[in-house]
């Protein structure tokens, strides 16, 4: 009897949770979204839960804080703002899903998300087809490329091209004309590498050796002999910790003298930790998010840096991301669109694609017909380890 | 009434159920959660075939439902060829796969079976993320074409919805068919006791690699509907815990069932949906990976309760299936003694 009722009440579950799924949060389905008045409904799908839910989650507060800052000062044009944001638990089915529930039964006007590569182009079609404004917080360039089949499409964070630019371009401010390249072998690692192979060969920089290592090897002295054998100049290193750690420990060991100038992956405390007194004197360009109060005051973004920088700490006694900065970017360029153009879908758009000077968290955006990233590299800063600590390089 | 004309009646109610969904729905999301549980049925109903009547457990589905995405990713974008042909060879060439792997691999028994499945899929995703120039690495492909038969062209919800619902009627028909038929019953017999069933005469390892290739034929065609729907694939949605996925779908459903399959994978997919809204409602700061305690009920209760899944708690115990439980009982005793 008792596996009868359970049986039955789980099957019970399952139909009310297909009906309820669809229609307990369904709303009239007039297709363009809301009406003067009421409240403006904005969208987003993050990676709150799963493998990337470390970039999820500073988004998700950031988006929340924002809201409600906005919504106390009175919305925009006096219209209050409903966000609405869905997890995609890392997974690009799930991120499909979620992002025609924001479409149809959210009747949102726009989207932001997702926070990773796959989960954000798997998003893609659905918001073409559509015809909804997208704007993706994730890295890889073919997020917005290319722009004819991405027309709905835009993207916040600095593409690896860029990175790769301000390290190149800073090796070669110091002389540096033959370099070698080692880089973790992975989705991040080996587009780190093509970027900056590119980057050196539009300097003029030669590489004279690549090699690579596992994400979870535990020593890199054999690589690193190969380069202290080599002509190169300098070592760049495309990681992130531990392995990044690693090989900055086991740099030190074998005593290699030629600098080691890393990529932005190792912004994090994590990568101070493991490396210790190894990582003094390791050089890296990063979003300014991370050295906002070492800039001079007559940086365009210091203003904009410093009030996230407190409002964030005040509210979650932690400093912000890079991530959650891209999720501020995203959010008040959004923001800015509707308030010069309503919330009509297309014309969002077309007002996204205008946005010129955009002062934001991860830079100075300005869109084109051509860029729908909009980042130049003065969005980088490079930053020097010392004591443990990042310190601008001015 | 009598129970014939019933049934028939309740056929034709749910055709009509079936055609007219879209227009009653009117929600492309609605219509895409039916499509995604459409093409996991797919897959399960081969898992089920092979685990239900095969008696053999398989960790590596979502290895073949990834072979079958990157066959239509990769042949039509790298390859330009056409979307009808590139859709066969996704349904074919995980079915080769399984061919030959299976040659070998099913000569395993029991637990070294399961290992050598979980391998293969651990295998083909490590060819997804390092397949370079082919697979696109771990980025994957974009770019993918929409199906085109005829003049008709899958770009819309409803029109998926429509082809995802004629393939599960088929996967329906067949696995009845293959229900009733001698190589159903011969399979079962495998799984009750493989040395009885050779003893009679069934030779059980040709069978068993049957049983392996229809069910990564159909994992095959669920991927190549996957990636024609979704248009994008990376190596991610392929990996193992999809594997387990589809085998706690198909345990939860019911094993050796028809309706099982559909059963199971509706309650998982459904269940993510509304965990998806009901949970940052009331735990508004949950992170990481809260769903899988859900899941986790689940299966414990299912199998606390009703072991051999849901759907079968339909069906009223006749004689012969009290009967059927003694013999596995008596089985059992046997292989312990043994």
């Amino acid at each position: 009897m008792v596996r009868r009722i359970i049986v039955l009440s789980i099957s019970i579950l399952t139909l009310l949770t297909l009906v309820f799924a669809g229609g307990c949060s369904k709303q009239d389905n007039t297709d363009s979204a809301s009406k003067s008045g009421e409240t403006i409904n904005l969208g987003a799908v993050l990676d709150i839960s799963g493998s990337s839910s470390s970039l999820g989650i500073p988004e998700r507060d950031t988006l929340r804080m924002l809201a409600d800052q906005l919504n106390a000062k009175g919305g925009i044009n006096g219209r209050q703002v409903k966000l609405t944001i869905l997890d995609n638990k890392s997974e690009e089915t799930e991120g499909v899903l979620a992002v025609k529930r924001l479409i149809d039964q959210e009747n949102v006007v726009a989207i932001i998300g997702s926070s990773a590569s796959g989960t954000s182009l798997a998003m893609v079609d659905t918001v073409q087809k559509e015809g909804v404004p997208l704007i993706s917080l994730a890295t890889n360039s073919k997020i917005v490329e290319p722009v004819s089949e991405r027309k709905w499409v835009f993207k916040m964070a600095q593409s690896d091209e860029l990175i790769a630019n301000s390290m190149i371009k800073y090796a070669k401010s110091k002389g540096i004309q033959k370099t070698a390249i080692l880089y973790m072998n992975n989705a991040y690692g080996d587009g780190g590498q093509k970027a900056l192979n590119q980057a050196a060969a539009d300097n003029g920089i030669s590489v004279v050796l690549l090699d690579k290592f596992e994400a979870t090897d535990k020593d890199m002295s054999a690589q690193l002999a190969k380069i202290k054998n080599s002509d190169a100049q300098a070592v760049m290193v495309w990681a992130i910790p531990p392995s990044a750690s690693i090989v900055t420990r086991n740099y030190r060991e074998i005593a290699l003298n030629i600098p080691m100038i890393h990529s932005h992956g190792i912004a994090n405390q994590n990568f101070l930790d493991l490396a210790g007194d190894a990582a003094n004197g390791i050089e890296f360009p990063v979003g300014k998010i991370v050295v906002a109060a070492q800039l001079p005051d007559n940086d365009p973004q210091k203003q904009v840096l410093m009030s996230y920088t407190t409002d964030f700490t005040a509210k979650y006694n932690t400093p912000p991301s890079t991530f959650g900065g891209h999720a501020w970017d995203a959010f008040y360029m959004l923001v800015n669109a509707i308030n010069e153009s309503g919330t009509d879908r297309a014309k969002i758009r077309d007002s996204l694609e205008k946005t010129k000077n955009f002062v934001g968290i991860s830079g100075v955006f300005n869109m084109s017909e051509t860029n729908h990233n909009g980042l130049d590299d003065s969005c980088m800063a490079m930053v020097n380890v010392t004591d443990s600590k990042w310190v601008l390089i001015k | 009434m009598p129970r014939e004309s019933l049934k028939y009646l309740l056929i034709a109610a749910a055709s009509i159920g079936f055609v007219i969904l879209p227009f009653v729905l009117e929600s492309n999301y609605l219509l895409s959660i039916l499509i995604i549980i459409g093409i996991y049925t797919l897959v399960v109903e081969g898992l089920g075939v092979l685990m239900g009547y095969a008696g053999q457990v398989s960790f590596g589905q979502a290895a073949f439902f990834g072979i079958g995405a990157y066959a239509v990713a990769i042949l039509t974008t790298r390859y330009s060829w056409g979307t009808i042909p590139a859709f066969l060879a996704a349904i074919v060439l995980p079915a080769l796969v399984a061919a030959v792997i299976g040659r070998p691999t099913l000569k395993l028994k029991e637990h070294y079976l399961a290992l050598a499945t979980l391998a293969i899929g651990i295998l083909v995703h490590i060819f997804f993320n390092e397949g370079g120039e082919l697979t696109g690495g771990p980025s994957g492909l974009t770019g993918i074409p929409y199906l085109k038969i005829g003049g008709l062209v899958f770009d819309q919800d409803y029109k998926f919805y429509y082809l995802i619902g004629v393939f599960v009627l088929l996967v329906f028909l067949g696995v009845r068919n293959l229900d009733r038929s001698r190589i159903g019953r011969s399979l079962r017999a495998i799984r009750d006791s493989e040395v009885a069933a050779e003893a009679n005469g069934i030779n059980s390892a040709a069978l068993k690699l049957k049983a392996f290739v229809f069910s990564a034929f159909l994992a095959g065609l669920g991927g190549g509907i996957y990636a024609y729907y979704i248009t994008f694939i990376s190596p991610a949605p392929f990996n193992f815990n999809m594997s387990i996925q589809f085998v706690i779908m198909a345990v939860i459903g019911g094993l050796g069932t028809i309706w099982g399959p559909l059963l199971g994978v509706s309650l998982m997919v459904a269940l993510g949906e509304v965990l998806r809204w009901l949970v940052p409602l009331f735990i508004p700061n949950a992170g990481g990976e809260y769903q899988i305690i859900f899941y986790g009920l689940i299966l414990v209760l299912t199998m606390i309760f009703k072991p051999e899944g849901l759907s079968t708690g339909w069906r009223k115990k006749t004689v012969s299936d009290s009967e059927e439980q003694e013999q596995k009982k008596e089985n059992l005793t046997v292989s312990i003694r043994r």
